[in-house]
């Protein structure tokens, strides 16, 4: 119930992965046969990750995380292109691989527009618009939220940031498999993806990069990923990463109409048995398999850990689970006062998730409250 | 992360609830994160917590420094119990990760709050004025370098 955190690898990209993990142990940057047959897989995954989205190969550069290909995208694409301006519009609703890459460019004399965001997590065409001046270069703004799964109008910011001739990045880590993407119908001209949130393994992302975008490698040294990302490549996570993707557009149809399914029986359990329960993000225009729900006059910690006694694994944005003791500034951004934003609650789903799942997290999660609820002063029930 | 005490405590409290007859009740917040404790007491006329109960909205640390602490001061002095210091309770849970250490901080203080209460309740404003004094001191020793 946490496959927004990731996700169990899949068998079939196992099978995959396992030729390049035992015999094929070549240096794809080798001239010798050894090398030329790593390099061969590379290629072939960087063709299966193009078709995912309608990309072309050459325009997929393989990188080490999600994380690295968000940095990857706004840190190059803005030192690459300092000369044309110094502006950048995203959201306040970012991962964090997006929101402390701008705060390291504002650091290095970059201006940064954050786009608040309505109560579902949503930011408009028109919002992006207003914020654009004349030195903006770069227009970043995620595809699907990570907390509450919100899916930002990608198509309709694509076409205002073509029309203005200004770089559109979109983070679809969470998005990829789960929805539909064209980067050409959508005019998307740089895109992140990250392998473990789609059945691959950890450790392995792409960044898509249109061609004709210029961007500033971040990683230097060898002649890898055409100057855009040095070091030797994890070809089996690389492998993996295009296994994953393939598989996952192929089954979309099908594993997410079903994942729609169980968490649309999963909110309206959670509602209907729990009073005082609220749903954060948007009934319909959200993720397949996200479910995020404040409950009152609770903590969410504590809801995980009660949780994870029964063998349910989720996630919070309490700021009793964040290190950092603030709030998940998403649900804060949404407009959600502090102490509602700390009795939140994530579930997350996947196509390996079941009904059976479904009717087990509604037969523990009403006694997980009500017990939590008994402890807490501020009810009175 | 937790230390099984911790888990123990969280998923078993010790007298937790409420007291209908508390003769001390201190309700405290957390303004790092905003978790809130409350503490019920029940003290004797020769000033032995007879009785402890706690309520709290807050981590699973904050749960089980509540339990822990209620269970360290039931049958105690109020003068004793007022010595509780949060390293104690810390210390009986054995251990708690450093980012949760602010949570045991909250137990100690609603458990003085809870005894401020009692002392005012009974005309001790004297005593009372003292646990307000001492936690006023604490508040203002960290900035005594400048
Ligand atoms: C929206 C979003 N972007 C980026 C990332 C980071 O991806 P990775 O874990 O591969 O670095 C995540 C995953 O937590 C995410 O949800
Ligand atoms: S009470 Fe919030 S972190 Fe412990």
């Amino acid at each position: 119930m946490d496959n927004a955190a990731t996700t169990a690898l899949s068998g079939e990209v196992l099978n995959a992965m396992m030729p390049v993990m035992t015999e094929c142990f070549g240096n794809a940057s080798s001239i010798h046969a050894y090398g030329r047959e790593a390099a061969a897989y590379v290629e072939k995954a960087r063709a299966q990750v193009a078709a995912a989205i309608g990309a072309a190969p050459s325009e997929i550069v393989f990188t080490g995380s999600g994380t690295e290909a968000d940095n990857l995208a706004i840190h190059g694409y803005a030192l690459r292109n300092k000369k044309r301006g110094n502006h950048i519009i995203t959201t306040t609703v970012e991962h964090h691989a997006v929101l402390h890459t701008c705060e390291a460019l504002e650091k290095q004399g970059y201006e940064v527009t954050y786009l608040p965001v309505d109560e579902y997590g949503l930011v408009t065409k028109e919002q992006v618009e207003a914020a654009i001046k004349e030195n903006t270069i770069l227009v970043s703004i995620m595809f699907a939220n990570n907390e509450v799964g919100s899916i930002m109008p990608i198509e309709e910011i694509g076409k205002l940031c073509r029309e203005r001739k200004i770089a559109f990045h979109t983070d679809a880590v969470q998005a990829v498999c789960h929805v539909p993407i064209d980067v050409n119908a959508m005019n998307i001209d740089m895109l992140s993806i990250s392998a473990h949130k789609i059945h691959g393994p950890k450790g392995v992302g792409a960044l898509y990069v249109r061609k004709g975008i210029l961007i500033e490698p971040l990683i230097v040294g060898g002649a890898q990923e055409k100057r855009k990302r040095a070091g030797t490549e994890n070809v089996a996570g690389i492998v993996g990463l295009g296994a994953a993707i393939e598989i996952g557009v192929r089954e979309m149809p099908n594993a997410m109409a079903k994942v729609k399914a169980l968490r649309d029986r999963l909110i309206d359990g959670i509602l209907s048995a729990i009073p005082e329960v609220k749903l954060n993000g948007h009934r319909e225009n959200r993720l397949p398999g996200n479910v995020n729900v404040s409950i009152r006059y609770i903590e969410g910690e504590a809801i995980l850990l009660m949780l994870d006694i029964n063998g349910i694994a989720a996630s919070s944005g309490s700021a009793c689970t964040s290190g950092s003791l603030d709030p998940s500034h998403v649900l804060l951004s949404m407009g959600i006062p502090h102490e509602i934003a700390h009795g939140s609650l994530r579930l997350s789903l996947s196509d390996y998730n079941t009904d059976e799942d479904v009717d087990y997290v509604l037969s523990k999660l009403p006694e997980v409250v009500a017990k939590l609820r008994k402890m807490s002063p501020l009810y009175n029930g | 992360m937790y230390t099984e005490k911790v888990m123990d405590h969280f998923s078993n409290p010790r007298n937790m609830g409420e007291l209908d007859d508390a003769n001390g009740v201190g309700m405290v917040g957390n303004a790092k994160c905003g978790d809130i404790m409350k503490i019920f007491l029940k003290v004797s006329d020769d000033g032995i917590i007879e009785d402890i109960s706690f309520k709290t909205f807050g981590c699973g640390a904050a749960v089980a420094t509540s339990s822990m602490a209620t269970e360290l001061i039931k049958g105690k002095h109020i003068e004793e119990a007022l010595k509780l210091s949060n390293a104690a309770v810390v210390e009986a849970l054995e251990g708690l990760p450093p980012a949760k250490l602010h949570c045991s901080v909250l137990a100690e203080e609603a458990v003085h709050a809870a005894i401020k209460d009692y002392y005012e309740r009974m005309g001790m404003h004297e005593k009372a004025e003292e646990i307000a004094e001492n936690e006023h001191f604490e508040e203002h020793e960290a900035p005594r370098e400048h």
